[in-house]
């Protein structure tokens, strides 16, 4: 088509009043991405590295102020950013729009009102992408009175616990088994409120890659039986190690309790996606993920950063800003007289702790 | 009496059959395009015929038409949908069994206009013995020489193929339907790419309702521009109308659209009035989706003008004090009619048809459905009114495809016109349950007689 | 026993495939499915599942998602007479709701149940597209349009038959 021969190689975009220049066929999402921080809509269901992701979680809904510079007529209904590309000159909305503030507040309702709500004992609290979503874009309390929806619990395997009553139904684990394994044997059955993660016939999923589904999942779903009830994870610490990996890129993160390696992921980036290593995506093995939970398996690398927002990062003092202030900046000026001496008035402390060379200790009160 | 371009023929005796229809005229368009005709022109007569599709959407047919790619070297199809499910739609139904030749005959004209040599018919699994139908019509087409290869020497090739559904709304969407004929589940796509660039196997598709397909043979015949004479401003041509509910003659009608509201109802040559004496309360226009109005506003628009039978006239005064022309689903309920129990109804219908793909659908459906059910069952209270509003309102627009629209409007439209009956509901919970719904009260101030 | 369609039944599986380019076969799914249903019983067992999966070269899980995301798919045994009978607005309208009672009544039994005798099931379903001929219901491949109780009456003595 003629059109697309005379596209520019870059294309502008304006975001919340901030304008920035991607390459043709990048979405909306992928250059708010760009941009990061609060203009990033959040995204539950779409993921970078699995193909055909995306469009149904709804909660990176955006409105299009301007459509393209060619044709700057609104789109009228929000649209989701991460299944719409950029035109040249659009002009797309987020946080400066009420109406997709609201619209997301009600997604964000619309997964709560059938969700358990049992992060109290759900593996995932800590870094669970539907809390991060509820704290940030939801409202307080639920006006939710019914019975929420549950579903039988199936067992599918050694490796990978499915808890589908918390599943929000992004099909992310679907296109892992589909484009990371060679035969999908899980996949959604049944329709509507009904829908579910299954095997149909409780089949154990066990293909070499599969343990990625659980990376992927954004809630407490898919989680690591080798890790179940194991511990919080905001008490383990996260560090980077590698190992010589015939099947995969090695490259993992290790969650510690003192020298223990309770549980081995793939690396994430700050969207919660896997990371990629020199352009591919980190994707790891069953053999690294769930049998080398020994520190000397690894080489060590260094502490993760986490640049996620989430409560595991509140413990790692990231970013952290020390107080600039001197003393004599916060006393301004001011020279208060004390209004006593201590030692005029004790007899307990007689060490002038001002003398000593350095901190006081025991040793200087032995006398 | 209204000009008939498409049901004309429908009750000459033995239609069905492939000599009758011939000897009624049948296939005189596929001639004149094949024949006389390049591909282009045959799109261009359908632009000029202002026909917009008749499924639901209303969107310009030629138009649609005029989008499909067209690269070298790979197929395009032309898909119908047959998968008519929308509450209060039977039309297609009706032209397939009585008349199935004349959607043959379409569609063998608009694939040649659209280059499609494989055209499928998706119709919905229900309709099983009109499969049968259809497979005798187009046998006998093909046994005719209107379908197979170098149809009338004219070196177009054209085979068409009728696929049954298994019972889905969903699949009535064009991408669900594609998904559906691929042997997926009816899982609407996301959009773009839209089908016209990727659609059925990731070739260039133009999905089509039954009868839309149908209006092409008239419109081949007779010119676009005739086409166009017919019908009130960018309501052209006739429309199928498929009356239900409440009326002495339900059935379906093809109607030019240059007649009223009033008229379609009341008169005998349509519906023939409400049966028992009883008073028109509120209609539903366009299959169930569409916005319900009550009978004041149904019969004269806010204006006071008269209500016309055309996509214009029943929209206007937008949703507020409007409807649609919609699919033609025509739901008439007369003044023992609960809205609260057939809205419910309609929300059933709609958790029970969501394909559960996007978040709002999947989980709104089902929670007004529940609210509904509370509220008609005399269990409900007067803040489940607002927060139905509410969630009807964080529905709406924010899907991928259009269930959740249908979904919302429904509802919306019924608090909007009838909030007084929601209410009367929580005040008389007893009678409620007894569903002794105490219509006189509701139901008189809206009353308008014929 | 193995699952085994019938030669024409498989003749018929090659006729659909044929419908569809090379390589597309899984379009066959929802018609042969159909086919299935027809051929064994009425209903599809898991093992009918992985049978259809084998006949179209597809895999099994591809097999479940279609068959439980499409209601005429009956996963679970059903009598010899299905009344699937339509509850939307139109019917509903026209007394779909009485009609239910009367048949629930008439066989002792709810929507989703089947008589003790394995002869009928009743089922509520969602509009069947006849709205101007409610009450109506599906009763195999046809519809049974303008129901009254006596209708029912005789539509179950004459199954009884």
């Amino acid at each position: 088509m003629a059109e697309q021969t005379n596209t520019p190689a870059n294309l502008k975009v304006t975001i919340d009043n901030i304008t920035v220049e991607v390459a043709p066929g990048t979405t909306i999402l992928q250059a708010a991405r760009q941009i990061g921080g609060d203009v990033t809509p959040p995204a539950m269901c779409y993921y970078s590295k699995l193909e055909g992701s995306g469009g149904k979680c709804r909660t990176c809904l955006v409105e299009v102020a301007a459509g393209s510079a060619a044709d700057p007529r609104p789109m009228p209904k929000l649209v989701a950013s991460c299944r719409t590309p950029i035109a040249e000159g659009m002009i797309v909305k987020n946080i400066t729009s009420d109406r997709v503030q609201e619209a997301r507040a009600g997604v964000v309702e619309f997964l709560l009102v059938n969700h358990p709500l049992d992060c109290p004992v759900c593996d995932q609290a800590g870094e669970c992408h539907l809390q991060d979503l509820g704290y940030e874009h939801g409202k307080e309390g639920t006006r939710y009175e019914f019975k929420r929806r549950t579903f039988e619990p199936e067992d599918i395997g050694p490796y990978i616990q499915l808890h589908m009553n918390r599943c929000i139904l992004c099909y992310r684990c679907t296109y892992v088994a589909d484009q990371l394994t060679d035969n999908r044997v899980h996949g959604v059955l049944d329709r509507g409120d009904h829908a579910n993660i299954s095997t149909h016939i409780s089949k154990a999923i066990e293909n070499n890659f599969c343990g990625n589904m659980i990376d992927v999942c954004p809630v407490g779903a898919l989680t690591d039986k080798t890790f179940r009830f194991k511990n919080r994870v905001w008490f383990t610490k996260p560090v980077e190690a590698h190992r010589d990996c015939d099947q995969c890129c090695g490259k993992v993160t290790l969650w510690q309790r003192g020298e223990d390696v309770l549980r081995v992921t793939a690396r994430k980036d700050e969207w919660g996606e896997v990371q990629s290593h020199e352009g591919k995506p980190g994707w790891i093995c069953n053999t690294c993920r769930f049998e080398k939970k020994k520190a000397s398996d690894w080489v060590i690398e260094g502490p993760t950063k986490i640049n996620r927002h989430s409560v595991i990062a509140q413990g790692h003092y990231l970013g952290l800003k020390k107080p600039t202030e001197t003393l004599p900046a916060v006393m301004d000026g001011r020279d208060p007289k004390l209004m006593m001496d201590i030692h005029s008035v004790s007899e307990v402390n007689r060490v002038d702790i001002s003398e000593l060379p350095g901190p006081a200790t025991s040793e200087n009160f032995k006398k | 009496m209204g000009r008939k371009l498409l049901l004309d023929k429908a009750h000459v005796e033995n239609i069905r059959l492939y000599e009758v229809y011939r000897r009624e005229g049948g296939y005189r368009s596929v001639e004149k395009a094949l024949k006389s005709m390049s591909p282009d022109q045959v799109t261009d007569e359908v632009k000029k015929s202002g026909l917009r599709g008749r499924g639901g959407a209303g969107f310009p047919s030629g138009m649609k038409w005029s989008f499909l790619a067209k690269p070298e070297g790979v197929p395009r199809y032309l898909v119908v949908n047959a998968d008519e499910s929308e509450p209060g739609t039977f039309k297609d139904r009706y032209l397939m069994e009585f008349i199935p030749h004349l959607l043959i005959e379409g569609m063998i004209t608009s694939s040649y206009a659209l280059g499609s040599n494989n055209s499928y018919i998706y119709i919905r699994g229900e309709y099983a013995w009109i499969v049968d139908i259809l497979q005798q019509a187009i046998a006998e087409a093909r046994n005719n020489g209107w379908l197979g290869k170098n149809i009338l020497g004219s070196g177009f090739d054209c085979d068409i193929h009728v696929q049954r559904g298994a019972g889905a709304y969903i699949c009535g969407e064009e991408t669900a339907l594609l998904e559906s004929l691929e042997g997926k589940r009816g899982n609407p796509r996301i959009k773009p790419p839209f089908p016209a660039v990727k659609g059925l196997w990731g070739c260039p598709t133009v999905v089509n309702n039954v009868e839309t397909i149908a209006a092409v043979v008239p419109i081949i015949n007779e010119g676009g521009e005739e086409y166009a004479k017919i019908g009130i401003g960018k309501s052209t041509g006739t429309k199928l109308i498929s009356a239900c509910g409440n009326i002495n003659k339900p059935g379906v009608y093809e109607i030019d659209m240059t007649i009223s509201v009033e008229e379609f109802i009341y008169s005998d040559e349509y519906c023939g009035g409400i049966p028992n004496g009883r008073k028109l309360k509120a209609c539903i226009p366009g299959g169930s989706s569409v916005p319900i109005l009550p009978a004041n506003l149904l019969l004269k628009t806010a204006k006071g003008e008269t209500r016309m039978m055309t996509y214009e006239s029943l929209a206007d005064g937008g949703f507020a004090t409007g409807s649609m022309m919609g699919s033609g689903g025509f739901i008439v309920m007369d003044d023992r009619q609960c809205v609260v129990r057939h809205t419910y109804t309609l929300a059933r219908f709609y958790r029970h048809e969501s394909c559960g793909q996007c978040s709002p659908c999947r989980e709104g459906t089902g929670w007004m459905e529940k609210i509904l059910w509370n509220i008609e069952t005399g269990k409900g209270k007067m803040s489940d009114i607002d927060l139905l509003w509410d969630i009807q309102r964080k529905i709406e627009g924010n899907t991928i495809c259009p269930l959740g629209d249908a979904a919302a409007w429904p509802v919306a439209a019924a608090i909007r016109h009838f909030r007084d009956e929601f209410e009367w509901h929580v005040n008389n919970p007893e009678e409620a349950q007894k569903r002794n719904y105490g219509l006189a009260h509701y139901a008189d101030p809206l009353v308008v007689t014929a | 026993m193995p699952v085994q369609f019938s030669d024409t039944a498989l003749a018929e599986v090659k006729r659909l495939v044929a419908r569809y380019p090379e390589g597309k076969q899984k379009s066959a799914l929802l018609p042969v499915l159909h086919l299935a249903q027809d051929e064994f019983g009425g209903w599809l067992s898991t093992e009918i599942l992985d049978y259809v999966a084998s006949v179209l070269k597809i895999t099994p899980i591809e097999v479940y998602e279609v068959a439980t995301f499409y209601s005429m798919y009956n996963l679970k045994p059903v009598g010899k007479h299905v009344f699937e009978v339509c509850q939307t607005g139109p019917c509903m309208l026209n007394g779909s709701d009485e009609i239910i009672d009367y048949i629930k009544e008439k066989l002792g039994i709810r929507p989703g149940e089947t008589t003790t005798d394995g002869l009928f099931t009743l089922k509520t379903v969602e509009c069947l597209g006849a709205c101007g001929y409610a009450p109506m219901m599906q009763m195999g491949k046809h519809y049974r349009e303008h129901l009254t109780r006596e209708q029912v009456d005789q539509i179950i003595a004459e199954s009884r038959k």
